[in-house]
């Protein structure tokens, strides 16, 4: 064999010029273009890229779980001598699983919800073993335990829903390792976890690997991830191997111009220099609560949750405050509180002085252009069929602006935030998750509100693009003085904007203070938790800010 | 557009739009082809098709043209057809929007309503309602119209709810937007397309129940329909079966053509389930 880039010695899996072609009509011809590496016994090999890089699309040709019309073009998928590329469909069935296993990002819809985790399990150990029912019990048990599931006995009996996020990729991997596989595919399995978990799940891959030796193929879209656990790197964008190496040298020195842009685009965990703050109180929330009643009949059996509890800030005028916590935390909760989207049970809510939740619902929707709202999901948020300019235009219009001049102000607005006028008059769907998270930014800001309330304006965007609307948000937030309460999972997102966090768990805050202070000095447990969980964490914090 | 693009490129579905063409066509001709009216004697009755040159589909027990009724049919067909699911749409639109996006007690009765209603066989609720307002066109088509709303009112009314907690709503709701802008602005054009291709059902239901209304001889007897034509020739079924069966192919032909429509839109407006 002759060596071709990324060829390493005692390789288990190796991929040699593989191309995969995309149906007529998509965005390229190639979904992969001659990539070519290889994956070592007893190594993390990390595959990075943003959306649309064809990493994903490598696992499942691997796996040749490719969708229909996607197709192999060329090049070999070596594995145990044999070309998987060319292996016929019932050598691929005996295949996967038994010698080559994946797990996905999202547990709960690769689960079955109708049958029990044990159940789950076993049937990998019946399919491909003929273990006697006993025996496959006892394997199960020992699979869960080697997982770290707490009380494995129970968790077999569990159906999927019963189990948290976390556990039940705990099964999944547990599922996956069941037949001792040489090689495992992780196609982003932490993505869709908080970040306390994620930490979890990654020492778990990494101490499972250490001691079976497995070779893993570990697909992701963050650097702090690949700095937690990759051994050696490959950079993938638009179906092109970039750059690959150990992990040390692409992290320390990346060569290639993309991967220097990637990194570059991790934000780094140290706080930018703190700004003077305004003493005038903008916003200010006191003993805010909302609880859910869901289920039960007159009152029996009811569950009640407190999403909210007796929560009290206040945001200074120019501040941007950040409301950090994970999924469950009642962050978002709090912020469809604040704009009123829900009402919340008790507590005020004063804007500018005005007690903002005891306003009549008419009242309501005259006063709500003082404060807006972003929304997390750009794909969402967008009404499909209305063009650019008309959602931009929408609010003003709603409030009595005449409608030439409110669609003369949207091309404004569009050049604001880094838009082509131009592009008005296209549909969202005509443009990428980042430009459209800046119409939806330009919608908000449309109305010149006092106060804006982001959720999670980044969270759906590759952090390339991530950056750039950062750094938007930093620039109008000088330009136009605008107070901003910006709700995020992502601590690292976080210390790039905020002058202020707020630290919630369960419906409560429990630290707040000035960023610098929270972030390199936490008092409460679960701040400093949450921050010894960020993958990479040694790497982010060694890291300067974006120049802003 | 695209939609268009993907409907032409069904040969099913541009078959079905040609068939509805001609259709309408033999709808607006009619007058212009047969200027005498339908429903006079034109000749000896039972005269059987092809055999008189005057009469190319014969002559009914009556002795009028069956040609020009079926010509004339068309028009009736389609506006009872039209009409019928423009009231059906309508009040399903209504209900539906309504009972989705208010949810609650708003949801509860209408709901009640609605189940109410469908339980009811609508071909015995047609008969009740007819029988009381008696069976001129209108009180028909309008009958015909009130006895379907209830499946586009659950369709509409499931869109909503799936639509109306979506971010683009909320975003709307931020914006200040009343309810109505809410309902007609944001969620309704998102929730019509399957609606739209639901209509074509609707349509082709209300030409079969028109039909079999005729067929009774429950419907509006002063004009050429081809319900009624299937009637009258029920007399003469066993030997001059051609009376019923002319008729016949025309609602077959019809109702295939709104079918094959109503399948072709479906494709062309929600091109993702193609394939299943």
């Amino acid at each position: 064999m002759t060596a071709s880039p990324g060829a390493v010695p005692d390789a288990v899996l190796s991929i040699e010029g593989l191309s995969v072609r995309l149906p007529a009509g998509a965005d390229r011809d190639r979904a992969l273009a001659d990539v070519s590496l290889s994956l070592a016994a007893n190594e993390i090999l990390c595959v990075v890229g943003e959306s649309g890089s064809g990493k994903s699309i490598m696992a499942n040709a691997i796996m040749r779980l490719l969708p229909d019309r996607v197709t192999i073009d060329s090049g070999r998928v070596m594995f145990e001598g044999r070309d998987l590329a060319a292996a016929s469909p019932a050598e691929m069935r005996k295949l996967r699983g038994a010698s080559i296993a994946m797990i996905f990002q999202e547990p709960m819809t690769a689960l079955n919800p109708l049958r029990t985790i044990g159940d789950q399990i076993g049937e990998m150990l019946s399919v491909h073993t003929h273990l006697a029912r006993g025996e496959i019990n006892a394997r199960v048990q020992a699979l869960l335990a080697d997982v770290h599931i707490p009380d494995p006995e129970r968790a077999a009996k569990a159906y999927p829903h019963e189990l948290s996020g976390g556990q039940r990729q705990r099964a999944m991997i547990a599922m996956a390792l069941a037949l001792d596989p040489k090689v495992l595919i992780a196609d982003e399995p932490t993505t869709a976890l908080d970040v306390t978990t994620q930490a979890q799940i990654l020492k778990l891959i990494r101490e499972l690997q250490q001691r079976r030796k497995t070779a893993v193929l570990f697909i992701t879209h963050d650097f702090g991830v690949v700095a937690e656990i990759a051994d050696r790197v490959v950079v993938m964008q638009h179906g092109v191997v970039v750059e690959q190496g150990p992990a040390q040298s692409i992290l320390a020195d990346p060569q290639h111009a993309y991967t220097r842009q990637l990194i570059a685009a991790v934000p780094p965990l140290t706080a930018p220099p703190p700004r003077a703050l305004s003493d005038e109180i903008i916003l200010d929330l006191s003993n805010v609560s909302k609880t859910y009643r869901s289920g039960g009949f007159l009152g029996r059996g009811a569950r009640v949750t407190a999403a909210v509890k007796n929560v009290s800030l206040v945001l200074p005028r120019g501040a941007t405050l950040g409301i950090v916590g994970e999924s469950g935390s009642g962050k978002s909760t709090l912020a469809r509180c604040i704009v009123r989207l829900i009402d919340p049970d008790s507590g005020s809510i004063l804007l500018q002085g005005r007690d903002w939740a005891g306003l009549r619902r008419a009242e309501l929707r005259r006063e709500t252009r003082h404060i807006q709202m972003v929304f997390q999901d750009p794909f969402a948020s967008l009404n499909p069929r209305r063009k650019a300019a008309d959602l931009v235009a929408q609010g003003p219009i709603i409030h009595g602006t005449p409608r030439a001049q409110a669609l003369a102000d949207a091309r404004d607005l569009f050049a604001l935030v880094g838009l082509d006028p131009s592009a008005a008059d296209r549909f969202p769907h005509e443009f990428s998750g980042g430009q459209r998270q800046r119409i939806g930014l330009a919608r908000a800001l449309a109305l010149k509100p006092a106060v804006l309330i982001a959720d999670e304006p980044v969270s759906a965007l590759d952090v390339s693009v991530q950056a750039q609307v950062l750094k938007l948000l930093v620039d109008l937030r000088e330009r136009l003085g605008l107070s901003i309460i910006f709700i995020t999972h992502d601590l690292r997102v976080a210390a790039q904007i905020c002058d202020r966090v707020v630290v919630m768990k369960d419906g409560m805050v429990v630290e707040h203070g000035a960023t610098a202070d929270v972030f390199g000095n936490p008092w409460h447990s679960y701040t400093k938790a949450l921050l010894n969980s960020i993958p990479g964490g040694h790497f982010a914090r060694g890291r300067e800010g974006i120049p802003s | 557009m695209d939609a268009i693009k993907r409907y032409v490129r069904s040969p099913a579905a541009v078959l079905g739009l040609v068939l509805l063409l001609g259709i309408i066509a033999m709808a607006i001709s009619a007058g212009h082809v047969y200027p005498r009216d339908p429903l006079a004697l034109a000749g000896r009755p039972l005269i059987w098709p092809f055999s008189n040159p005057r009469f190319l589909l014969g002559t009914d027990n009556s002795g009028r043209d069956i040609a020009a009724q079926i010509f004339y049919g068309a028009r009736i067909s389609l506006l009872i057809g039209g009409a019928a699911t423009l009231i059906a749409i309508a009040i399903g639109i209504l209900v539906g929007a309504l009972a989705g996006f208010y949810g609650g007690w708003v949801d509860t009765v209408l709901m009640r309503i609605t189940e109410a209603f469908q339980t009811l066989p609508n071909f015995v609720l047609l008969l009740v309602l007819v029988a009381v307002f008696g069976s001129t066109l209108t009180t028909v088509t309008i009958a015909v119209g009130v006895v379907s709303w209830p499946a586009p009112a659950r369709l509409t009314r499931a869109e909503f709810l799936s639509l109306r907690n979506r971010e683009f709503v909320q975003a709307g709701r931020t914006l200040g937007m009343k309810d109505a802008q809410l309902i007609l602005g944001e969620i309704l054009p998102n929730a019509l397309p399957p609606v739209i291709v639901y209509a074509s059902v609707v349509m082709a239901v209300a030409i079969l129940l028109e039909s079999a209304l005729a067929f009774l001889r429950l419907s509006d007897p002063n004009v050429a329909s081809w319900g009624n034509l299937i009637g009258l020739g029920r007399d003469v079924l066993r030997v001059q079966w051609y009376v019923s069966a002319i008729p016949g192919i025309a609602i077959l032909v019809t109702v295939l053509a709104v079918s094959l429509v109503g399948q072709g839109l479906n494709d062309a407006l929600n091109p993702r389930l193609r394939g299943r």
